[in-house]
């Protein structure tokens, strides 16, 4: 059925990072700006850097969400589709988001934070280790695809 | 004082010609696009009813935010001005680009008259207003400039203002999705990676602004009120903004379709 997976090997795993990025910008925005209402739209803290960046990297999340369905489609037309890839695509992807938001958004530009009103340590070191884990464990699942070179894996 | 009570007179007076006009503009564009859509399905293939459906909704778009309650609460309500803005510069532009009308139009007219037109959109002048870049400068910069400057004060003080600022959030709207999403003939293409990146900038260029209206209110707005319209045009933008994006890569996925040689050659394993 898949046959054509490892010409399009590269696009499996870029289509994945992308949607691992929108769908953690994704679940940034629903669970903890809307239902937890822990991060606010906009603390006025910010620095005019911040909410540029912070601006550019949710308009390419969005973007990246809905582009990376499509090209998801594409690889499923041309039999080229590869799980395990596009797998480790999503889990780098939505680490590497959560890092960046938590290193730099929240840390270096104070874009907002976590949660207000609290001792917000427990909650950066929560967040980033847990981004870090999706990286790691992403990492690892693009080395196990690589070593294989798509021989069993569906 | 007094002279800011006949500034008002004046504004109100101009403000209900202006209503009129926009609803007998509305209604003669939805008539001539019907009756276009008929007599060119008279002639040849029929014109798809769904684009008859979209024009009537983008022209009803539009003229909503001039003429009603919106447009009544838009003076005094700046949530309300935003979502007039969400619909003049945003929704009814999408919907009317979806009903083809350049399409029909050169369907409709005669072959010596299309000529003309089609040599129109190929010109130096076209190519340069509807490059995406140019489009969403015009866009999002001419928002910018409403709302970070007394532009958005005088707009209310001055009939002619109001036209002018009303007019081009409309234009740059309309010319800003046209310059992304192609469903008319479009004479020069510009390929699909440099639209996705003007799209995302201007998306961003969008977020940025709606965040300082947050934090900076336009005179004469309260802060609550500027922060619910700004949250609205937030997430309002986010929305319609998701239908461009799909709509830009359902274009992709259509264009890159592999040939069916091509599909052949796969191996099926």
């Amino acid at each position: 059925m898949n046959g054509n997976r490892k010409k399009y090997a590269s696009r499996n795993l870029w289509s994945g990072v992308l949607f691992g990025i929108g769908l953690m910008a994704f679940v940034d925005e629903v669970v903890f700006h809307q239902l937890l209402q822990w991060h606010h739209f906009y603390d006025l803290s910010t620095t005019t850097v911040g909410v540029f960046s912070d601006g550019l990297l949710n308009a390419f999340a969005w973007f990246a969400a809905i582009g990376s369905l499509f090209i998801f489609a594409d690889l499923r037309r041309r039999h080229a589709l590869w799980m395990m890839k596009w797998g480790s695509g999503v889990l780098m992807g939505a680490g590497g988001f959560q890092l960046f938001d938590g290193l730099i958004n929240h840390k270096l530009l104070r874009v907002h934070q976590i949660r207000y009103g609290v001792d917000l340590l427990p909650y950066d070191l929560a967040w980033n280790i847990g981004a870090a884990v999706f990286l790691i464990a992403g990492f690892m699942l693009w080395r196990r695809t690589a070593k294989r070179g798509g021989q069993s894996d569906a | 004082m007094h002279d800011h009570y006949h500034q008002h007179e004046a504004m109100m007076s101009g403000m209900a010609v202006f209503e009129a006009f926009i609803l007998v503009l509305a209604a003669t564009v939805a008539i001539l696009y019907v009756c276009a859509a008929v007599r060119s399905g008279r002639r040849s293939k029929p014109w798809p009813p769904y684009r008859i459906v979209f024009w009537l909704l983008g022209a009803a778009c539009a003229a909503a935010v001039f003429a009603g309650p919106l447009a009544e609460r838009a003076h005094s309500d700046f949530t309300a001005h935003m979502l007039g803005h969400l619909l003049l510069g945003m929704l009814a532009p999408l919907l009317l680009a979806l009903a083809a009308p350049m399409r029909l139009l050169l369907r409709t007219l005669n072959v010596r008259h299309a000529r003309k037109l089609s040599h129109l959109l190929k010109s130096r002048v076209a190519r340069f207003y509807s490059h995406p870049l140019t489009a969403s400068t015009l866009n999002i910069g001419g928002l910018a400039v409403l709302y970070t400057t007394p532009l958005f004060t005088w707009m209310h003080e001055y009939f002619w203002l109001y036209v002018l600022v009303h007019v081009h959030v409309f234009a740059a709207g309309y010319l800003f999705t046209i310059s992304l999403i192609y469903i008319d003939p479009v004479a020069h293409r510009v390929p699909f990676k440099k639209r996705a990146i003007v799209l995302i900038l201007a998306l961003g260029g969008h977020k940025v602004l709606s965040k300082w209206i947050y934090a900076h209110p336009p005179a004469g707005v309260a802060r609550a009120e500027a922060e619910s319209g700004a949250m609205l045009m937030y997430y309002g933008g986010d929305v319609i903004d998701a239908a461009l994006i799909a709509l830009l890569c359902w274009q992709w996925y259509r264009a890159a379709r592999p040939g069916r040689a091509e599909l052949a050659a796969l191996p099926k394993g």
